[in-house]
């Protein structure tokens, strides 16, 4: 007999989440684990039948965490299917809304989901727990307040770019809607001025130059040794990472998958690919492939280009709404660490190719594209051409296809839009949470999460810990997993 | 002294997208927790934001139905899904085996305040569009029809209805400023206005302070996305019907939607989702558009509009069509160039 656990509801993540254990007779370890996304609201079949442009309204309410992500994905799907390049204003602004969102993701992801686990009591007697519980206790935490205040002020290129976040509109297939005036781009530089100083004061205790700039692990590992424990929140997570092993837990497939994001003039800041049989390989959208075997959704596998999405909430063996996305039949990571590590970013590289992908290495590289991304949003603003025209009309064929690739904060998001008279015939979408937490596929392999708490032991409270640190450190979203 | 009494909140999400918690933690002056923390509400359970391990979730919720402990503002973000076919089994709680619409409608019989965070949950919101399939109700209506999860007749402890902190997300300041006077026992239904919203944000229109109000004197309407003119003519802005204080409080310390260059689409409506036409497009009858302020006379309306428009002053239009001021006001001064 095994026996099986529930961990849900599991908080300190975005939706609903449960995970369900299944021990060994002596219960000493994981035999497997099964995840489940347990809300299911069909947001693809609202937009059969809709207008085109509808999308930019519907799509980003998908989900209020990735909801830029959302829009950007579903006007680049529209500016594929009518064949319309974006405005160079547009593309800057974009990206600088779509960077500012995964900062601000990053940020509340450190601060509120991930950090409050090191104050849990299985830690009570470490060395350091006073000081991690004074700064990271959740909502009282000393550090929570200073991130909300430096993460809202920063939002405030929000308020001015995209009128208001979550939810804007502003996005277009053309460009944006927004036009910047210089005295705009001067404010948004003052915002930024005043962003990187908290991030150099509070989160790293270092300029944002040498952080982005950390080549190797034989460097990071000088720069922690270089900086006390209580030096900064970047140091302590440091310290407790070597202290707990964080490198050991949480390996997936080691497969990799990214998208390219951050289109600037004829290239992107990210390439995007995939990283397979120890290669990094050029992305073919047509090897993605979506299995329903374990999703109560009919079917059994669809190409996202011709996909269905049709509630069965009694199949057999199903156990979650979330479908199961292959690329070329393999189970990928996506996320902050794969778009790293395909774009050849040495850091990555190193860290991967020393350890292989876990929680410690998903943190770090979160932490550095933190720094690195809030570099680039300046560079974005600076690039902004007052008197050149943001957005390009377009115009709407009666049929066709489109596919917008783009990633969020946790990783590669891709819409796929049929058009025919006029209308939206078939909208489907594959997020990143589907990927990291996807359900068994038609040959019984588990997802990337799956494979990373299966095997483990789970008798200390310790190990029961260790679980939670390894579900939170893909960043999983919910509301985008399923949606 | 007499301690402040302490407020037991507790928050549930369903059939939305998180998006609400996340305008929450934009709130300024003072952020979240301090606001919380200075009107002495008490966090039993939030999903994103809580320390409790999940296992004290059965707890809580055991210790409210048993009378335990006093629920007393209930927070549910997301429109209660009520499908297939009535179970709510598209949405079971994660770990117990029952549906989220149980969980709501068990609890809101011990809140003292019940709030609806949000449109969806509110009026069931985007979800509900394209024809329900699956079959999502708002806790005290469906669109504009009452009823809802709970039942037109449901009121909370307080012998309140359901509060409507409506919008598409919810202005952060709308949620904490409500939950705030009901600290300060300051918010009674006379502060609900006819569709049970806080009356503070629904007694101003969207189109208030909008920014663009000299195009719209006029008539002078933007035709694509980027031109500085008025969006309601062409574009879809429903700012003028919109029941909300956006350009007057606005968003993100900066923004509102006309602000950024796009339509307002009435997200603090019941039934906004299913608004009858593309939502960046007004439908026009014989080139007027239907959908006119809601208080006024169309004939008043079509009339104030033709004079105005033949009105308008030179700058005033080529400025409505582009993306840039083609001509400031010192420079339209010194041509004199308005149109006789």
């Amino acid at each position: 007999m095994t026996r099986k656990i529930s961990l849900g509801p599991l908080n300190r993540v975005e939706g609903d989440l449960d995970i369900q254990l299944s021990l060994d007779e002596n219960e000493h370890f994981i035999k497997e684990a099964q995840v489940k996304s347990t809300l299911y609201r069909g947001f693809e079949n609202l937009l059969t039948g809709k207008a085109v442009m509808d999308a930019l309204a519907i799509t980003p309410r998908v989900c209020g965490i990735c909801s830029i992500s959302q829009s950007v994905a579903a006007a680049k799907a529209i500016a594929d299917f009518a064949k319309t390049p974006m405005a160079e204003n547009g593309q800057k602004v974009t990206n600088i809304l779509l960077a500012s969102e995964m900062v601000a993701d990053i940020l509340t992801h450190f601060y509120l989901f991930f950090m409050p686990d090191f104050t849990q009591p299985a830690y009570s007697k470490k060395a350091w727990s006073d000081e991690v519980n004074s700064s990271f206790t959740a909502v009282s935490g000393k550090q929570h307040g200073l991130m909300l205040k430096a993460r809202a002020e920063f939002l405030h290129i929000m308020g001015i770019l995209a009128g208001k976040w979550p939810h804007s509109m502003v996005f277009q297939p053309g460009g944006v809607s927004k036009t910047v005036s210089l005295s705009e781009q001067i404010k948004l530089l003052g915002i930024m001025a005043n962003f990187k100083s908290y991030l150099e004061q509070v989160v790293f205790g270092d300029k944002l130059e040498n952080i982005a700039n950390l080549q190797n692990q034989t460097e990071l590992e000088n720069w922690q040794h270089r900086h006390s424990f209580s030096h900064s929140d970047f140091s302590m997570f440091l310290g407790i990472s070597n202290d707990l092993s964080l490198s050991e837990f949480g390996a997936s497939s080691g497969q990799l998958l990214a998208f390219p994001a951050f289109e600037q003039d004829n290239n992107n800041y990210y390439r995007g690919g995939v990283f397979l049989d120890n290669q990094i390989q050029a992305l073919a959208t047509s090897n993605i492939v979506e299995h329903h075997d374990f999703a109560k959704l009919y079917g059994d596998k669809f190409s996202p280009v011709s996909g269905l999405t049709q509630p069965d909430i009694n199949k057999k063996d199903a156990y979650t709404w979330c479908k199961a996305p292959r690329y070329d039949n393999k189970v990928m990571e996506t996320g902050s660490l794969a778009r790293q590590f395909i774009n050849g970013e040495s850091l990555a590289l190193s860290l991967v190719n020393s350890t292989g992908t876990n929680i410690h290495n998903r943190m770090i590289l979160r932490l550095v594209e933190l720094a690195k991304l809030t570099l680039q949003i300046e560079n974005w603003i600076k690039d902004i051409e007052p008197k050149n025209t943001f957005c390009h009309q377009i115009k709407m064929p009666k049929e066709g296809q489109g596919i917008g690739l783009s990633e969020a904060a946790r990783g590669s998001l891709g819409h796929w839009l049929t058009v025919e008279n006029g209308k939206i015939s078939n909208y489907q979408l594959v997020a990143p949470t589907s990927w990291n937490f996807s359900p068994r596929d038609n040959q019984g392999i588990p997802g990337a999460l799956e494979q990373s708490l299966a095997k483990l032991p789970y008798q200390s409270e310790q190990d029961k810990q260790m679980l939670q640190h390894i579900i939170r450190s893909f960043d999983p979203c919910m509301l985008c997993t399923v949606h | 002294m007499i301690m402040p009494k302490q407020l037991n909140l507790l928050w549930l999400q369903s059939g939305g997208c998180g998006g609400c918690t996340m305008s929450l933690l934009n709130a300024e002056q003072p952020n979240v927790f301090d606001a919380f923390k200075n009107s002495h509400i008490n966090l039993l359970w939030h999903a994103s934001l809580s320390a409790n391990p999940s296992n004290d979730f059965a707890q809580i919720i055991d210790d409210i139905r048993s009378n335990k402990v006093q629920l007393d503002i209930l927070c549910v973000e997301g429109a209660a899904v009520t499908g297939p076919d009535g179970t709510g089994g598209f949405h079971m709680v994660s770990g117990m085996d029952i549906p989220m619409m149980t969980l709501i409608d068990q609890l809101a019989q011990k809140s003292l305040y019940t709030l609806a965070i949000g449109s969806c949950t509110a009026y069931g919101g985007m979800t509900r569009s394209n024809k329900n399939q699956t079959d999502v109700k708002g806790l005290q209506y469906v669109a504009e029809q009452k009823g809802g999860l709970l039942g037109s007749d449901y009121v909370s402890k307080s012998n309140m209805p359901v509060i409507n902190i409506a919008g598409c997300p919810a202005h952060p300041e709308w949620i904490l400023h409500t939950i705030q006077a009901i600290a300060l026992e300051r918010f009674d239904e006379n502060e609900l206005d006819t569709v049970q919203r806080p009356k503070f944000y629904t007694e101003h229109l969207a189109h208030h302070a909008c920014p663009k109000n000299e195009y719209y004197e006029y008539k002078a309407s933007a035709a694509t996305p980027g031109q500085a003119g008025c969006l309601m003519e062409n574009l879809g802005c429903k700012a003028t019907q919109a029941a909300a204080d956006c350009n007057i409080r606005l968003w993100n310390g900066h923004g509102s939607c006309p602000k950024a260059g796009y339509a307002c689409i009435n997200c603090t409506a019941p039934g906004f989702e299913e608004p009858g036409h593309a939502f960046s497009e007004t439908p026009k009858l014989a080139g007027i558009p239907i959908g006119l302020p809601t208080d006024m006379p169309k004939a008043w309306f079509i009339a104030l509009s033709s004079l105005s428009k033949a009105a308008t002053p030179e700058r005033i239009k080529t400025n409505a069509r582009s993306e840039t001021i083609k001509i400031s006001p010192d420079m339209a001064k010194n041509k004199g160039n308005a149109k006789k």
